[in-house]
């Protein structure tokens, strides 16, 4: 039935497409595929500009999401070359599958801070008005790495939270503050400057007692392990620092 | 005796429908499989799973509720009469249906949040929607009621309007008629829409996480606790999905059970 | 073995109508405790005289009043379950839900009546058309006699000052039609009904007068005998088996198509130019395959279009006119469809009356 084969083979390279098999296009540039956190965005997005600017040939993908996703993706099989994770925690879940190429090394630390919508209604000054029983208060939940900072950032000021909400991540706890709901939330130092006009910050002063470590590691068996490797020394470098410190990031311990 | 269907099902048509299955099936069956049995009755049995999934059923139920109160009206204005306009206002009607949840989530916001359309003069009257478990009510209700509209409303026409007729000219009054013949007479289709409003409020998930925030014990629904917990505990997370396919499971099977005698 | 108390016939109905959207304007009266047989072809309006009265339907112009009350008019407009109307359609149309018992007490329970009451009132008149053994029946396990029995029974449990049959027989089983015939015979006399009916039988068993509708007009309106006896009306003589010739008088009924029929007259003698009909019996028509011999007085040419049988001899129809033949004559003729044949009628045989019952 030459006909309905015809068709068969017509439907199957139509999928083909559809689904971007690859070895069909003639380029053979080179593509360096990072896992990074989603708070680091914005100093990474400059990063890679800088980059694929030395690297004629190469062209950077980044897949921002949430460090446990991230991980999570990793040890079902995703092809990464380089992750950058918000904690050391989930991290350490790779390192002890034996899925990085070496020990991970620390890019960055962040602390939190206060996050207020602006103007400040609520009249927020410090870590002790988050027990006030009229204000609507966010925070991250406990279980991911955020509310365990924020936890213990409360403990160290003898504070004790009554959270309205406990947000999956920092982005949903700062989305209930821009949008007014909250009248305050605990997000790190680099959210509050990305966040712009759309909040505003309160230092806290106990912040830098709980300090956050940001490592990197190139995935084991990275397809692209050389580029990875010089990646991973552009952030850790000097260009890395500055661009990472400009956006609130501060240096490694 | 053996029946043989006069038109026999194309041979071919079983390939696609066994991928169907499979596509349905295999999921569920690979986290079965991922399932940690050994502590599984600890897992679910945790004060928070426990919590999650009572204010679960406690949410939907309640949805469900407010479904049948708001829906069926809705239902009958839509299939019992004709006005300008009534085919748009059925699509707007329906669009949660192809919403995604979280955008759902945003636009209740925009609406009963402290400062949304409504928030403002709720706040007045002292009444907080937002972060309570009255907002997880509001995303699920508004999420699933579509479900029951249009199953609801499917119903109606196919029952036609015939018998409606006989009871008025017998001397029943719309309300009567509404009582005694319409809604006797298109039960089954109102139970099976509140099945799938419950199970769609149960399953509800982006929303609620938008509107409602995440809180155990007031917001943090099962769909919810799943999500968290993923985060620090797969296998207990796990365990919570089990338990919440198990409960859509019962929840659904029950009702066919109770209307299938035949 | 009537239980019911028998209905004081004091509701009239009066009906002056016009739809524009459907062509319809009719005008008839119904006196108190009077069954009217409502006959007309598909599409000439009965089902919207039925769905005007029983406010299923607003008309555009004109007044339905009913015992004299106004329940549709320009300025008056009384809801359906209101104005005390019983419909009775072709399908029984029980409410699936409700048992037999529960369904006929229905109209008594939306009429504010207990529950025992009405229950009370359900099971004499199921005892009235004879089915009260099925009191306790779902109505899906009902055949359609006893089906229609029971929405019957319903029906008149409403109480109902008007009952609108519409062809209630015309689904069942010509074996039960009878049975329900009968029942329908004793229960109807004495109270207001309007009846739509395709079947000639339905008409002279149970009604007092007849209307035919053609079109959405009234085109016969008289006592039941007259209508089906001196039909003046295609559609009635048909209903009636009478063979119905129209035309102007010219010493004998000159048809459009140039046909002159011979008959005797009935009646005053017309006015040559006026308006006539010429009637006459299937049995009466003489059937050969070539033009007779002799001078019968009227002869048509005609193609046969239908064969039929009809109660031991065979109904041959050609166009609007109608021949009895006995079954041997069909091959001995070589009678079928599209062949040609000769219809004779003796003039004798022939009714000539004016078309019009009231000639202005």
């Amino acid at each position: 039935m030459p006909a309905r084969a015809r068709r068969i083979a017509g439907l199957v390279a139509a999928l083909a497409l559809l689904a971007g098999v690859p070895g069909c296009g003639a380029d053979d540039s080179r593509t360096l595929t990072v896992y990074a956190a989603a708070s680091l965005q914005a100093p990474l997005d400059e990063l890679v500009r800088d980059f694929e600017a030395g690297h004629d040939d190469v062209h950077v993908t980044v897949s921002y999401a949430g460090s446990s996703d991230l991980v999570a993706q990793i040890s079902q099989g995703a092809r990464a070359d380089v992750l950058a994770t918000a904690d050391t925690v989930t991290m350490d879940r790779l390192v002890a599958e034996d899925l990085t190429d070496g020990v991970p090394a620390v890019l960055a630390t962040n602390t939190l801070s206060l996050a207020v919508p602006p103007g400040n209604p609520a009249g927020v000054t410090g870590l002790a008005d988050l027990a006030r029983d009229d204000l609507t208060v966010v925070v991250c939940a406990p279980q991911v790495p955020c509310g365990a900072a924020a936890q213990r950032l409360a403990d160290l000021a003898g504070v004790r939270l009554a959270p309205d909400s406990e947000e999956q991540s920092v982005t949903d706890v700062l989305g209930k503050v821009t949008s007014g709901e909250a009248d305050a939330g605990l997000v790190y130092r680099t959210d509050v400057l990305a966040a712009g006009d759309r909040v505003e910050g309160v230092e806290v002063p106990e912040a830098d007692r709980v300090v956050n470590d940001y490592p990197v590691a190139v995935v084991a068996d990275a397809p692209q392990d050389r580029l990875a490797a010089d990646f991973v020394a552009l952030l850790l470098g000097d260009t890395g620092r500055r661009i990472l410190e400009r956006a609130g990031f501060g240096p490694p311990r | 005796m053996t029946r043989v269907r006069a038109v026999g099902l194309p041979r071919w048509l079983l390939v696609p429908a066994a991928l169907g299955v499979t596509l349905v099936l295999l999921p569920l069956v690979a986290m079965v499989l991922r399932v940690p049995w050994t502590d599984f009755p600890a897992l679910v049995s945790g004060e928070s799973a426990q919590e999650a999934l009572w204010l679960s059923l406690r949410t939907s139920a309640l949805s469900t509720v407010l479904c049948v109160l708001l829906g069926v009206p809705m239902a009958m204005v839509l299939a019992r009469t004709s006005f300008r306009g009534q085919s748009v206002l059925r699509s707007l009607v329906l669009v949660p249906l192809v919403l995604p949840p979280v955008v759902g989530g945003i636009a209740l916001l925009y609406t009963f949040g402290r400062q949304g359309l409504l928030g403002e003069s709720l706040e007045l009257l002292g009444i907080r929607v937002a972060f309570s478990t009255a907002a997880v009510v509001l995303a699920q209700t508004f999420v699933a009621l579509p479900f029951l509209v249009l199953s609801l409303e499917g119903s109606l026409r196919t029952a036609g309007e015939r018998y409606d007729v006989v009871a008025a000219s017998l001397g029943a009054s719309p309300s009567t008629v509404f009582r005694r013949v319409t809604i006797p007479l298109t039960l089954p289709g109102l139970v099976s829409g509140a099945v799938l409003a419950f199970a769609r409020a149960l399953g509800e998930f982006g929303a609620t996480i938008t509107f409602a925030g995440s809180l155990e014990g007031v917001t943090r629904t099962l769909p919810l606790e799943v999500y968290l917990l993923r985060e620090s505990d797969p296998d207990g997370a796990v365990a919570l999905s089990l338990l919440l396919v198990v409960v859509a499971v019962v929840v659904i099977g029950a009702t066919r059970q109770g209307r299938a005698p035949r | 073995m009537s239980t019911s108390p028998a209905p004081v016939p004091r509701h009239g109905l009066e009906v002056d109508v016009r739809l524009e959207d459907r062509d319809v304007e009719l005008a008839l009266r119904l006196a108190p405790g009077e069954t009217l047989a409502v006959l007309g072809p598909n599409g000439a309006g009965k089902s919207t005289l039925l769905a005007t009265i029983a406010g299923l339907l607003r008309p555009d112009r004109g007044t339905v009043t009913l015992g004299g009350r106004e329940v549709s008019g320009p300025h008056a407009w009384l809801a359906p379950h209101r104005r005390r109307v019983a419909l009775l359609s072709q399908e029984p149309l029980l409410f699936p839900h409700l048992d037999v018992l529960d369904n006929v007490a229905f109209g008594p329970r939306s009429a504010g009546a207990g529950r025992r009451e009405a229950r009370e009132t359900a099971r004499r008149w199921l005892t009235e058309v004879g089915v009260e053994d099925l009191a306790g029946r779902r109505p899906g396990s009902l055949s359609g006699g006893q089906a229609q029995r029971v929405a019957v029974a319903r029906a008149l449990a409403a109480d109902p000052d008007l009952l609108l049959l519409d062809e209630p027989m015309a689904a069942l089983d010509v074996s039960v039609a009878p049975a329900l015939r009968q029942v329908l015979r004793r229960v109807l006399a004495g109270r207001s009904t309007v009846l739509v009916t395709h079947d000639v039988l339905d008409a002279l068993l149970l009604a007092d007068r007849v209307v035919v509708l053609e079109a959405g007009r009234v085109v016969e309106d008289g006592p039941t005998g007259d209508v089906l006896t001196r039909p003046r009306s295609a559609f009635a003589a048909r209903v009636a088996g009478l063979n119905l010739l129209a035309g102007r008088w010219e010493d004998g009924v000159r048809t459009p198509e140039g046909r002159l029929v011979h008959g005797s007259v009935v009646g005053p003698q017309p006015e040559p130019g006026q308006e006539m009909v010429a009637v006459f019996r299937p049995e009466a028509v003489s059937v050969f395959d070539h033009a007779p011999g002799g001078s019968p007085r009227n002869v048509f040419e005609v193609t046969i279009t239908e064969l039929e049988p009809a109660g031991g001899v065979v109904r041959v129809r050609a166009g609007a006119l109608a021949a009895d033949v006995t079954t041997r004559a069909v091959p001995d003729l070589d009678l079928v469809p599209g062949s040609r044949a000769t219809f004779t009628v003796k003039a004798t045989e022939v009714s000539v009356y004016l078309a019009s019952a009231n000639p202005t």
